[in-house]
């Protein structure tokens, strides 16, 4: 197999924590001083460029395409268009609905047409300018609610939703039914809310490097969230088996659910083996607005019914998601929101229907938090309403319907485990206010509007609102979201080396430094390296969902445990005792604590290693509404459920409708902090993605168009954005999972954005029905 | 495309006469944005980096005179004192890294009116040095801008320095932004106070096809302060003339509908930014009697 | 065209560059120095900074053939002079936790350099203004927040 010159993304250890310890990033050091390889930093000698030409159209039939004058461009080495496309000509997630390149159809502005790789970038780009595609332009579909009417035209002339039964261009359907939701309450608040589309601006942009082997096959250097889900649709496209069709994770600047979807893998690898060069491919930033999918947008309408007491009596729930051109995991998307529609509450009457829809707007797919968001920030929205309804204080209107430990979802599933619903509330209640704002100085940089010197207090009001959030770790519904680990045990150089392969993808969140933690735990063992992850190794799933530390890290477990035991076994070949013995400090160390054998002296030149696959408990996938009475979306879904709450406190200048957040406290229950260093980092940086949602970011869809397609016009928050950040972490171990643990990446992004929305309102008095709130939402102009 | 260098003003217009179609490049802060997205493809780029004098500043006949690539950075650090609007408005501008690189000149050609710091030039009166092999002239910064990205600069000519008389009383600058730094305007406002003149200029960013005088606010601002004998009483100003002065300085304004606002907002913003603009530079007017 | 510069304190010559490209192409596909990163090359996110004749700047916004005769320093240029292999800046990106992805960090660390060159103890407010131009999508900044006190710290127990 070829390498790539740079330097590969992952070196020997520096940090040597254990289990529980605050552990620093083997990865650290090569990301501060500029080694670290990211997959827009790989290098080959006689590599090729590629670029992507792409519609300019939301919906146009494709009537023919010229690359002539494209392809006789000095410089340039191959043009390809679908009919370059060996094996299958479509791709997706879950529904294969997705061009490679487009081949009599365009649904979506940005849609890749043909690729083009040359000597430079700046070569393929003019090349690609030259190429001329006929398009007959349709009006495109792009309003969600309208394109639901039997009456819409439709997205894809032939519905490939078989077994997702909605008809026309509803790409899924879910209901929930439980209980009586035709029943009565004395008080009924009803709300629509909207949120806009959000994106994922993770900083490295789509790129990586395919390069033809020998063996007719090609290796791909790429950063991804699952090498094995893009192995699969590559070798699809290619025509190739899976085997010849190898991949290894390039660094990862970052992923957020965008990387999910497959964006320049198969072009780069066609391209690679059309040319028999190897190929570069890096977006720019416009481009990545248009090479990944995005948060779904949504429109929700929302009934609650409680009695004086504040009681839930009933919640009734319509949630449409836009889900663009394309499935991508839109149809896992919109189960979330209707499972999550309610919020941590417990009410015996619901009544939700989720739908996703086929638009001729941008693909929307996974994006962290994965359909609880977009509800969280309904039914957050409309308990503060409640509250106002009932004169009942917000807090202590969740507290009262606060789900816990025996609960019943939406869907009949009994909540297991801690769900300290409350608890996260009063903990992010109790905790102590910040200072009022001085009255006699200011400081630019503490205000709405910061230096761009837009108020010295005038206007400016102090708001504080809570919110709190759930939502499933791992994958739902059946799927057996499994992962594969193999640890080998060694003595190199006179030492005890652990080494740790998985195909896991390391995206920045720490899962590496969790890995070699629990090797260095489980096997005793000071030196630990993490071998890169690769499709040499079975899949590691996807490092979404907030699952990783969950599987990957429970096949790691499960294979330094099958280590020990070998190591344990050898020992007692040699007659020595074992029983009940663990491996500490280079040792195995009897039940009584007594030194048995040092496992160095033991392996001498032995290797033990083992491979372990690590499976959830199973899952059910939701019943299906077949006319049957009784209720109906029930089954136990979900793995495990994971919960924060927020609150914010924040000025708000009410004239110009700008905020400076003041503080943020967010209370979560990780299970167990495996890394307590890296599990803060997640909170607080879920927690700013969800501020960014609230208060700035949204993708601005015209007519199909994105019209914001850069980082001048979606705006992610700054340093200045964000206030300081208090996080309680609890750790309520989960009986159920490895080492207790609960996911911790997504829940500090879902209830954060309803959390700023609420502090805005109680600033305000506005009540600011949809996200992200723009200043001309507070000032009512 | 080509890469011409300048070293000196007669190098850089020499080559701008041979090449009109040559744009020049200093700060790259807009230009080197639209290559990189390729959104443009000049013929030739003009290197203004090598053009010493263009980094200069100095103080003539109670004037600064700017060169045309100084930095924002320099402008707040060096000169903040004589030029406090200019200041201000350098202060909103991007981030340091763009502040270290972006200019006046910069901003005087691209003319957007969202260029932070056209408002505060022209409260100012401040004027732009511009030249070719054909001769040099002055253009008052209010005659400049003849539309959106337009300007009176002919194809053979390069600005060398802006004129911007010292401060001679209080000046503000106030940009909203939906976000709290590194953002770009979705309208402004900048104020100067003349107290030896006794007359007051506003001016509006980002809210119309060009940067907008406002004379109407300013009219009204000048006759209630003479009515009511403030400039000599350094009373409090009463709100309501500040309300209505931010009234009619927003109604002045030609915002349209876009990414990054809407026009009702803009026009509501800017009457916001007028009134406190007003009370701010008022405040210092009088503090300054003690 | 013909590019001759200094980086990191070493002459350079890159042959055959287009003159549309930017200082951070050069720098990371002609000097095999990616350590600069290229995450939105509008700067708007500050991952692209380096030194322009010890000027902080977004190497993006550079016209390649603007670098001409002059000197650049880079992330990868930061540390030549520590033994360690890591400079203090650097040293509190790690402890901290301001690291995750990573692909913000080169261009905070040179931001965070010049900054403390200038402003040796800077208060929060100093902090977040002079890092306000550097994006990043991981960590909600507050350990970013920790790292530059820590490096403050440490900058002035050696150079009080």
């Amino acid at each position: 197999m070829s390498v790539p010159t740079t330097q590969r993304p992952t070196g020997t250890e520096t940090a040597t924590g254990r289990l529980g310890d605050i552990t620093l990033l083997p990865d650290g050091i090569p990301k501060v001083t500029g080694d670290f390889a990211y997959s827009s930093d790989l290098w080959m000698d006689d590599m090729l460029w590629g670029v992507t030409l792409r519609s300019p159209h939301p919906r146009a039939r494709v009537r023919s395409i010229d690359i002539g004058a494209a392809l006789a461009t000095a410089g340039v080495t191959a043009v390809l268009t679908h009919e370059d496309v060996p094996g299958s000509k479509y791709y997706g997630l879950e529904i294969a609905d997705q061009p490679v390149l487009a081949v009599d159809e365009v649904r979506y502005t940005g849609e890749p047409v043909a690729i083009v790789a040359a000597d430079h970038p700046e070569t393929a780009r003019r090349a690609a300018a030259k190429i001329v595609v006929d398009y007959e332009v349709l009006d495109p579909i792009t309003d969600s609610r309208a394109a639901m009417s039997p009456d819409s035209p439709l997205v894809h002339a032939t519905p490939t939703q078989d077994h997702y039964p909605g008809g026309g261009n509803i790409l899924r359907h879910v209901r929930i039914r439980r209980g009586d939701p035709t029943l009565t309450a004395d008080v009924v608040v009803t709300g629509e809310y909207d949120v806009g589309m959000q994106d994922q601006a993770f900083l490295g942009p789509e790129s990586g490097l395919a390069v033809p082997a020998e063996d007719g096959g090609v290796d791909l250097f790429i950063a991804t969230q699952w090498l094995h889900v893009d192995q699969r649709q590559v070798a699809e496209s290619l025509g190739l088996p899976e085997d010849k069709v190898r991949l290894s994770l390039a660094g990862v600047g970052g992923a957020f659910g965008a990387r999910e979807d497959v964006s320049m893998q198969i072009h780069a690898c066609l391209l690679a083996l059309r040319t028999n060069k190897p190929i570069k491919m890096v977006y720019s930033r416009e481009e990545s607005f248009y090479g990944h999918v995005h948060r779904h947008p949504a429109t929700m309408r929302y009934e609650h019914g409680a009695n004086r007491d504040g009681t839930l009596v009933y919640v009734k729930c319509e949630v449409v998601l836009d889900g663009g051109a394309y499935a991508s995991s839109s149809p896992a998307v919109v189960s979330n929101a209707a499972s999550f529609a309610v919020g941590p509450y417990n009410c015996d009457n619901v009544l939700i229907d989720g739908y996703i829809l086929y638009t001729n707007n941008p693909p929307c797919g996974a994006m962290r938090g994965f359909g609880a968001v977009q509800v969280c920030f309904g039914h957050e929205s409309q308990m503060d309403k409640l509250a106002a309804a009932l004169g009942i204080d917000p807090v202590e209107l969740r507290i009262h319907n606060a789900m816990a430990e025996g609960s019943l979802m939406p869907t009949g599933q009994v909540v297991e485990g801690a769900a300290p619903v409350a608890e996260l509330l009063r903990r992010v209640k109790d905790a102590p206010l910040p200072a009022a704002a001085p009255t006699d100085s200011y400081d630019l940089r503490a205000l709405p509007g910061g230096v761009s010197n837009t108020t010295h207090g005038e206007g400016v009001r102090r708001g504080v609102g809570y919110a709190v959030g759930f939502k499933n770790v791992g994958y739902s519904e059946g799927f057996d979201d499994f992962s594969t680990a193999r640890v080998r045990l060694e003595v190199v150089g006179g030492e005890l080396v652990a080494t740790v392969h998985t195909a896991a993808a390391e995206v920045g969140q720490g899962l590496i430094t969790v890995m070699a933690q629990i090797a260095r735990t489980e096997l005793g063992v000071e030196q630990v390296i993490n071998q890169p992850a690769d499709t040499s190794i079975g899949t590691a799933g996807s490092t979404s969902a907030s699952r990783q530390t969950y599987c990957t890290g429970g096949a790691v477990q499960a294979a330094c445990e099958a280590v020990r035991d070998g190591i344990l076994a050898m020992a007692s070949a040699r007659g020595l005792s074992v029983e009940g013995a663990a491996l500490r400090d280079g040792k195995i160390v009897a039940a009584d604590g007594a030194a048995v054998a040092s496992v160095a002296d033991l392996l001498g030149e032995e290797i033990v290693e083992e491979t372990r696959e690590f499976h959830h408990r199973p899952t059910e996938p939701l019943t299906r509404d077949l006319g049957a009475p009784g209720d109906i979306g029930q089954g136990a879904a979900h793995l495990q459920f994971a919960f924060a709450a927020h609150r914010v406190v924040a000025d708000v200048d009410v004239e110009l409708g700008l905020v400076r957040l003041v503080e943020v406290t967010t209370a979560q229950d990780v299970g167990k902090a495996l890394n307590p260093l890296s599990v803060v980092g997640q909170i607080q940086g879920g927690t700013t993605q969800g501020i960014g949602l609230a208060l700035m970011e949204e993708i601005q869809v015209k007519d199909g168009k994105i019209r914001n397609p850069s980082f001048t016009d979606y705006l992610i928050p700054t340093i200045l954005d964000t206030p300081p950040m208090q996080v309680q972490v609890l750790e309520l171990g989960d009986p159920h999972a490895p080492y207790g643990l609960r996911g911790v990446g997504e829940p500090p992004t879902i209830s954060s954005t309803p959390a700023v929305v609420s502090a805005l309102r109680a600033a305000t008095g506005r009540p600011l029905t949809r996200v992200p709130v723009r200043p001309e939402h507070i000032t009512g102009t | 495309m080509d890469f011409l260098y300048a070293r000196s003003w007669d190098e850089a217009l020499a080559a701008k006469a041979e090449r009109p179609d040559a744009v020049p490049i200093s700060g790259g802060t807009d230009l080197m944005v639209d290559l990189n997205f390729d959104r443009r493809r000049p013929d030739a780029l003009l290197d203004l980096n090598g053009v010493e004098e263009f980094t200069r500043w100095e103080r003539v006949n109670g004037h600064v005179r700017i060169g045309a690539a100084v930095p924002f950075t320099r402008i707040i650090n060096e000169i903040g004192s004589l030029v406090p609007g200019l200041a201000i408005a350098s202060r909103t501008v991007g981030s340091p890294q763009i502040r270290n690189r972006g200019t006046l000149g910069g901003n005087l050609a691209t003319a957007s009116p969202a260029g932070d710091a056209l408002p505060p030039l022209m409260v100012a009166d401040a004027t732009v040095e511009v030249g070719s092999v054909r001769g040099e002239r002055t253009v008052p910064v209010r005659e400049f801008f003849t539309g959106p990205k337009r300007s009176v600069l002919e194809p053979d000519e390069l600005i060398r320095a802006v004129l911007v008389p010292v401060a001679d009383g209080p000046q503000q600058f106030a940009k909203v932004g939906t976000r709290n730094a590194m953002v770009i305007s979705v309208c402004s406002f900048a104020l100067a106070l003349h107290p030896a003149r006794r007359t007051v200029a506003g001016c509006i960013g980002s809210a119309g096809p060009t940067v907008l005088p406002t004379p109407d606010a300013e009219q009204y601002l000048e006759a209630e302060l003479a009515d009511r004998r403030l400039w000599d009483s350094r009373a409090e100003l009463d709100e309501a003339v500040a309300t209505r002065f931010g009234e009619l300085a927003g109604a002045h304004a030609r915002p349209i509908d876009d990414v990054r606002g809407t026009a009702d907002y803009r026009r509501h913003a800017v009457a916001v930014l007028a009134r406190r603009t007003l009370q701010w530079t008022w405040t210092e007017y009088r503090r300054a009697q003690r | 065209m013909r590019l001759t510069f200094d980086v990191n304190g070493v002459g350079q010559q890159a042959d055959d560059v287009w003159p549309g490209e930017s200082l951070l192409y050069v720098l990371r596909e002609r000097m095999g120095l990616p350590g600069t990163k290229n995450a939105c090359e509008q700067g708007e996110c500050g991952s692209c900074s380096v030194y322009l004749d010890g000027t902080l700047v977004c190497a993006c916004l550079v016209a390649a053939p603007q670098a001409q005769g002059r000197a650049v320093r880079t992330v990868e240029g930061l540390a030549t002079d520590s033994a360690g292999g890591l400079d203090h800046i650097q040293q509190a990106f790690v402890e901290t936790g301001a690291v995750q992805c990573g692909f913000c960090t080169p261009g905070l660390i040179m931001a965070t350099d010049d900054l403390l060159a200038n402003t040796p103890t800077p208060s929060d407010a100093e902090i977040r203004e002079a890092l306000a131009g550097n994006l990043c999508r991981c960590t909600g900044y507050e350990k970013i927040l920790d790292a530059v006190r820590l490096a403050a710290s440490r900058r002035t127990e050696v150079t009080p």
